[in-house]
């Protein structure tokens, strides 16, 4: 699995990183999503989920 | 619900603990409704959480209150916006909203958020502690839910926390919807003239705050704009204390209620971040501002919304909505409520989110600690709400310990 973040789209609500911070980050520059991991296994893969759920500009998807 | 029957917002709310009948029928029946609102005009009603979802994640639908058929809840919402450089962040749409918006977000990211941890855990003890050494029963509204975000807010932007008397009022009466189109107007224009003053006085000397340090940022890049500045206080300074307080007064009433709920994150104060977000997700307090014009047809929930249809998006019904929310009358601190939309959604979702969490969460666990014997001296159903404001809260909140 894979994520995919599209900083074009990110409104930098941060809900990402709230949610796991071990996949997530935010630039301190625009405040837009950096992926730290982008292959989490384990645990990591339904936070991701959760994480692309939660967005709320569906700036994050999964590559399966 | 009968085709011919008229449905009207907004719907009052007067009690903290129950959903107003309406939404919960609006709900049941079907996905949209048409309305009547204030003004004579009419608007889409979404009530349930799957297509508030839709509609505030779709880009074709527009935020930009110079719209005609803008479904305003308050009448005379429309007479503030005198001219169109006033436009604030939350009537743009893109890409001039994204732009606004990334100009700022540096300030908001989580990590800059969790800098300010340890100031805003010193101005709360600073507040419990005043309250303690003060009479009883003593209005928590006034002692607490106002200050914290006021001077929070107050610090981070750099305006002047002895002035709060007078943005407060003035707040106040933006957001009550009885205030005459007049008075509404009056407010505004002032609110706007003292921002005005401080952002002047900021050009001169670009002090280190979130005004002083956007000024510098914008003139770097050639893009400062002084009524832009003005703007942008003004959203944020209005945005960012009234809506918090009412979350501290009802958060705390509904934490008071339900002493059994409360036991859990005096427990595990660990868990109070998740249970901030089932206390957003009980009373969502803002509901006029996920408004929306459709700039094209757009179908949704089986109805079609025509280009320039008004929509009004109901927050507080969607996050009631049972099929997303098991049984969602009951305040459940462990719920895991992290997908309301007491903060909106989509591209508008509030800016301002972490530092409400964090501010919540500090006020809850700090309160209950350092006092455990709180309680409120009047039965919760006798409390004085704000049926009558676009932000639903309390005007006093009288307790004793
Ligand atoms: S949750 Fe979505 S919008 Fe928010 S910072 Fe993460 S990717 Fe960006």
């Amino acid at each position: 699995m894979k994520i995919i973040a599209d900083t074009g789209k990110c409104v930098g609500a941060g809900q990402c990183v709230l949610t796991e911070p071990a996949l997530f980050d935010q630039s301190e520059d625009d405040g837009t999503v950096i992926v730290l991991n982008d292959t989490p296994d384990g645990e990591l893969i339904e936070k991701a989920r959760e994480a692309v759920n939660i967005c709320p500009s569906q700036a994050l998807s999964l590559e399966e | 619900m009968t085709a011919t029957e008229e449905l009207r917002m907004p719907v009052a709310r007067t009690c903290p603990f129950s959903q107003p009948e309406q939404y919960v029928r609006m709900r049941e029946d079907s996905a949209l409704h048409r309305v009547q609102i204030p003004g004579g005009k009419q608007a889409w009603v979404a009530a349930r959480h799957e297509e508030a979802r839709q509609i505030l994640g779709d880009r074709r639908f527009s935020s930009d209150r110079f719209l005609p058929n803008f479904p305003f809840l308050a009448e005379g919402g429309a007479a503030i916006l005198t001219n169109a450089k006033q436009k604030a962040m939350i009537g743009m749409d893109a890409p001039e909203h994204g732009e606004a918006r990334r100009e700022v977000l540096g300030e908001f990211t989580v990590k800059r958020v969790e800098a300010m941890r340890p100031r805003i855990q010193e101005i709360v003890d600073g507040l419990i502690d005043e309250l303690l050494a003060g009479p009883k029963p003593a209005d928590l509204v006034e002692k607490l839910s106002l200050p914290v975000p006021s001077l929070v807010i107050c610090e981070l932007l750099g305006v002047p926390y002895g002035d709060h008397d007078y943005f407060q009022e003035r707040t106040m009466a933006l957001i009550r919807r009885s205030t005459s189109v007049e008075d509404r107007k009056k407010a505004s224009e002032e609110l706007r003239g003292y921002l005005g003053g401080l952002v002047t006085a900021k050009e001169k000397d670009p002090t280190d705050d979130l005004l002083g340090r956007q000024i510098v940022k914008r003139r770097e890049e050639g893009t400062y704009d002084h009524d832009a500045m003005i703007g942008l206080a003004f959203l944020l300074l209005v945005a960012g204390h009234e809506t918090t307080a009412n979350m501290i007064s009802l958060g705390t009433i509904g934490l008071l209620e339900n002493p059994g709920q409360r036991a859990t994150i005096e427990a595990d104060p660990g868990k109070t971040l998740l249970a901030v977000e089932e206390l957003l997700r009980y009373f969502t307090i803002v509901e006029g501002a996920t408004a929306r014009v459709a700039t094209e047809d757009v179908e949704i929930g089986g109805v079609t919304i025509k280009a320039g249809e008004g929509v009004l998006v109901l927050g507080y019904a969607a996050n009631w909505d049972p099929e997303v929310f098991e049984s969602p009358e009951k305040l459940d601190l462990e719920r895991g409520a992290r997908h309301h939309v007491a903060f909106g959604f989509g591209p508008h979702q509030c800016l301002g989110q972490n530092l409400a969490r964090m501010e919540l969460q500090i006020v809850f666990d700090t309160l209950f600690r350092r006092i455990p014997t709180l309680t409120c001296t009047l039965p919760a159903d006798q409390l004085p709400v704000k049926k009558d404001a676009t932000i639903f809260g309390l005007y006093q909140l009288p307790v004793t310990w």
